[in-house]
């Protein structure tokens, strides 16, 4: 039952995409400035038939209902009610139609958003997008379709991977859809501008605010990924630079880029060429992770169920997407001759812009090059930390500087007056590098660099909120915010990178260890029986000699039955000042366990810097729509 | 229309790029090893762990009847378990010899993992990054794969080698 509502609104849900083509194309030939109340009815029962059958895979995930094939294969009557929701999304096929239902949603928004817009340049969007809606429909209905039913129909499910059994796994893949699947409206809006002609500070206007509110799910979605990865998977690391994370990260550097490049758009009606290449890019960028993740190309954490059909039915519509958006650039490419004065916010605008394509560079050739290399020469090699360690860290220092310099400098031309405050702020930094340097221990050149310059970039910003709330200028706050986040946030993951301690050693029950600052007893060993799972949990004591400040930890060993997997939860004692961090795990028939302690300092800072980013981005688009009330 | 070179690269690049993707989908998944056994096994060069001199290739597999090829490290706890089997394994059967392979570990904690389980390895190689061992198609360990002194593979094991492992291979080699 359910699986044919679902398919007969999925298809009903094509046909809409068809008819709006359709009916877009002839509503362009009336030369008045009102769109057709039509077009308005037809999305609006597009995305009311979507949301419904994205309701019809959640309901059949709460019910249980084996005689969907992806149900059966992804879920289990004894998950948590909370995981089978978010199970819906957890998986191909279920998490594409997640894809398509956002997709839609962003059309109808900008449909109805935009209303100030030109005509033919909202109309052109709207076809644009609703090829892209009717590309992935395609995709659904022929190679991942989630309402594919099953027959004789089972009694129970093959359950949820375990490891996927996580609030913050739960909100991930919505969230980062949001800020990759919300790229489409402006590359719809990139390349509608290109045919209709509707460009400059106008077409800057229309885009703005939707690049700031995929850019801030975007950065939403890859911190809440990262906290997942930290508490779940028991490494003790929160970025592995694993290539699909590094697949999440090209349209973020492409977006973020796009996001400085819009306001001089905006502002002085330059850059309009590389504003629409940049559109372009972030959403090509975003199709080509999902490609690169889902086709199995890539071997990771990541990895979903591949099947080389999908990647082909990919792959071809990346190929047509890429080429048909270039032809059409290049058809309509106006050479215009920028002028930027090299003391202008322009131009560190640009310069961020040279930084973030360089970053995404480096990434791209970080995932593609083995790839290549496996194909052409067989040799398979793997690109990891080192490598991106060693080109992209170094760039962070001056990008750090400009960070702080950048957002004081005004449009057109600008004087440093104030070298003195520059050069005053620099020493600071240094002197405090130094402070730190030596109440904590040594660390290398490049290190002190880093911290030098994040602490510059913190100083700075501190002074010119301070500034700023002087004056009362409000409109500033969001980029200093963000701004001061970043700088906090590659200073706390140097601080954390340096005085991390990390010991591993076997302990058995009754025994306890000395080291450095700790002595840790292995006191109890208990069994627990959780409603999907069994649970053997080790209690430790753990004292901390030089203040002697006692902090009780308990790992646990995992048993899931459906399917049967183990994994290990680490226990993770939060503080202000640092993170303990201690999992365990056992050594079959023996009695010893292999435990793994890790003190990780300004742990929870990470997340927090990284949430002012965030916090920046979103309080310029409610502060937008303030300001145009 | 003029010819603008920038633009044809552009093609080109992508061109090369979306057939090199359209390959590396259809290529076949090196990583499967299941159809291994059986199969001769490619070549390979081994550095030592002890020295950079020091090598094993697919020529020193002749002197011995069988090779036990096995990849460990000291971070692995399947590996100790495994461990008592790989020492039995050399004192009781001439027939085989058995290289080590030392995957993402450092030297000195492959050292006293040794000195502490004892050593049953002709000879130990070094792979501090895992490159070596994907070439065998391992790239999660315990692993072991056994040859014979035709180059070919008899078997492999993945996951540490346990009791009812230690009879199917001393069966084999008898």
């Amino acid at each position: 039952m359910l699986s044919n509502f679902g398919i007969s609104s999925l298809l009903l849900t094509l046909t809409l995409s068809l008819m709006i083509i359709y009916y877009s194309f002839l509503d362009l030939r009336i030369s008045n400035q009102t769109i057709r109340k039509k077009i308005y009815k037809l999305s609006l029962f597009q995305i009311t038939l979507t949301i419904l059958s994205l309701i019809t895979l959640v309901v059949a995930y709460i019910n249980s209902d084996f005689s969907l094939t992806n149900v059966y294969e992804n879920s289990h009557t004894a998950k948590p009610l909370f995981y089978k929701i978010s199970g819906a999304w957890g998986n191909h096929e279920g998490s594409l139609l997640l894809w398509i239902t956002i997709l839609v949603l962003f059309s109808f928004l900008f449909l109805i958003y935009n209303s100030n817009h030109e005509k033919q340049y909202r109309l052109y969007t709207l076809i644009f997008q609703n090829f892209l809606i009717v590309g992935f429909l395609f995709f659904l209905l022929l190679t991942s379709n989630p309402f594919n039913s099953l027959f004789p129909i089972p009694t129970e499910g093959l359950g949820l991977n375990p490891i996927l059994q996580d609030p913050a796994l739960a909100i991930h893949p919505p969230l980062l859809y949001v800020g990759f699947v919300g790229c489409s409206i402006y590359f719809s809006a990139a390349m509608a501008s290109l045919v209709s002609g509707y460009e400059g500070k106008l077409f800057a206007k229309s885009i703005k605010t939707w690049v700031r509110i995929s850019w801030c799910f975007q950065t939403l979605g890859i911190i809440v990924g990262s906290i997942w990865a930290y508490y779940e998977l028991g490494w003790g690391g929160f970025w592995f630079w694993d290539p699909v994370e590094n697949a999440s990260l090209l349209p973020w550097f492409a977006i973020s880029a796009l996001m400085h490049s819009v306001i001089v758009l905006e502002k002085r009606d330059t850059l309009y060429s590389w504003v629409i290449l940049l559109c372009l890019l972030t959403f090509t960028l975003s199709v080509m992770g999902t490609f690169l993740v889902r086709s199995g190309i890539l071997n990771s954490v990541h990895t979903f169920a591949s099947d080389p059909t999908r990647g082909t039915y990919i792959l071809s519509f990346l190929s047509l997407m890429i080429f048909s958006s270039l032809i059409i650039f290049y058809k309509n490419y106006k050479k215009n001759f920028v002028q930027i004065n090299l003391q202008s916010k322009e131009f560190y605008i640009l310069v961020n812009n040279w930084f973030m394509v360089f970053f995404l560079f480096t990434v791209f050739i970080g995932i593609i090059y083995p790839i290549f290399l496996d194909v052409i020469t067989q040799a398979k090699i793997s690109v990891g930390p080192p490598f991106y360690n060693i080109i992209i860290i170094p760039l962070v220092v001056p990008f750090l500087f400009l960070m702080a310099i950048g957002p004081q400098s005004k449009w057109i031309k600008h004087r440093h007056t104030n070298l003195y405050k520059f050069l005053l702020l620099f020493l600071a930094s240094i002197v405090i590098n130094f402070l730190i340097y030596f109440i904590f221990g040594s660390y290398s050149l490049l290190s002190n660099l880093i911290f030098i310059s994040s602490i510059f970039l913190i100083i700075h910003s501190a002074i010119d909120t301070y500034q700023l709330v002087k004056k009362k200028v409000k409109f500033e706050y969001p980029r200093i915010i963000s701004h001061l986040g970043f700088g906090l946030l590659v200073f706390f993951i140097g601080i954390n990178h340096h005085y991390s301690i990390e010991k591993d050693f076997n302990l058995k029950l009754g025994e306890n260890k000395k080291f450095d600052k700790y002595e840790i007893y292995f006191e109890t060993l208990n069994m627990e029986q959780h409603n999907n799972y069994k649970a053997i949990v080790g209690s430790f004591k753990l004292i901390n000699i030089k203040n002697n400040s006692i902090d009780f930890l308990n790992p646990e060993i995992r048993i899931y039955s459906n399917p049967e997997t183990l994994t290990y939860e680490a226990s993770i004692e939060t503080k202000l000042t640092k993170d303990i961090y201690l999992t365990m795990s056992n050594i079959t028939r023996s009695e010893y366990y292999n435990i793994k302690f890790q003190d990780k300092p300004f742990m929870i800072w990470i997340w927090i810097s990284a949430l002012i980013i965030v916090l920046g981005g979103s309080s310029r688009i409610l502060g937008n729509k303030k300001n145009e009330n | 229309m003029k010819i603008n070179i920038i633009r044809i690269s552009v093609f080109i690049f992508l061109i090369f790029f979306i057939i090199i993707m359209f390959v590396g989908l259809t290529k076949n998944n090196n990583y499967n090893t299941k159809n291994l056994v059986g199969n001769e096994i490619s070549e390979f060069q081994l550095i030592s762990l002890n020295n950079n001199e020091t090598f094993f290739e697919n020529n020193d597999l002749i002197n011995s009847q069988f090779t036990l090829i096995n990849f460990f490290a000291s971070w692995c706890s399947p590996c100790r378990l495994e461990h008592k089997y790989l020492i039995k394994l050399k004192e009781e059967n001439k027939k085989i010899k058995i290289v080590g392979i030392n995957f993402k570990d450092k030297k000195d904690n492959a050292l006293s993992f040794l000195k502490e389980l004892g050593n049953p390895y002709e000879f130990i190689a070094k792979d501090s990054d895992g490159s070596v061992s994907v070439l065998f198609g391992v790239y999660g360990i315990p692993e072991s794969i056994l040859i014979n002194n035709e180059q070919k593979i008899i078997k492999k094991f993945i996951g540490p080698i346990n009791q009812s492992h230690y009879k199917e291979l001393v069966q084999i080699i008898n």
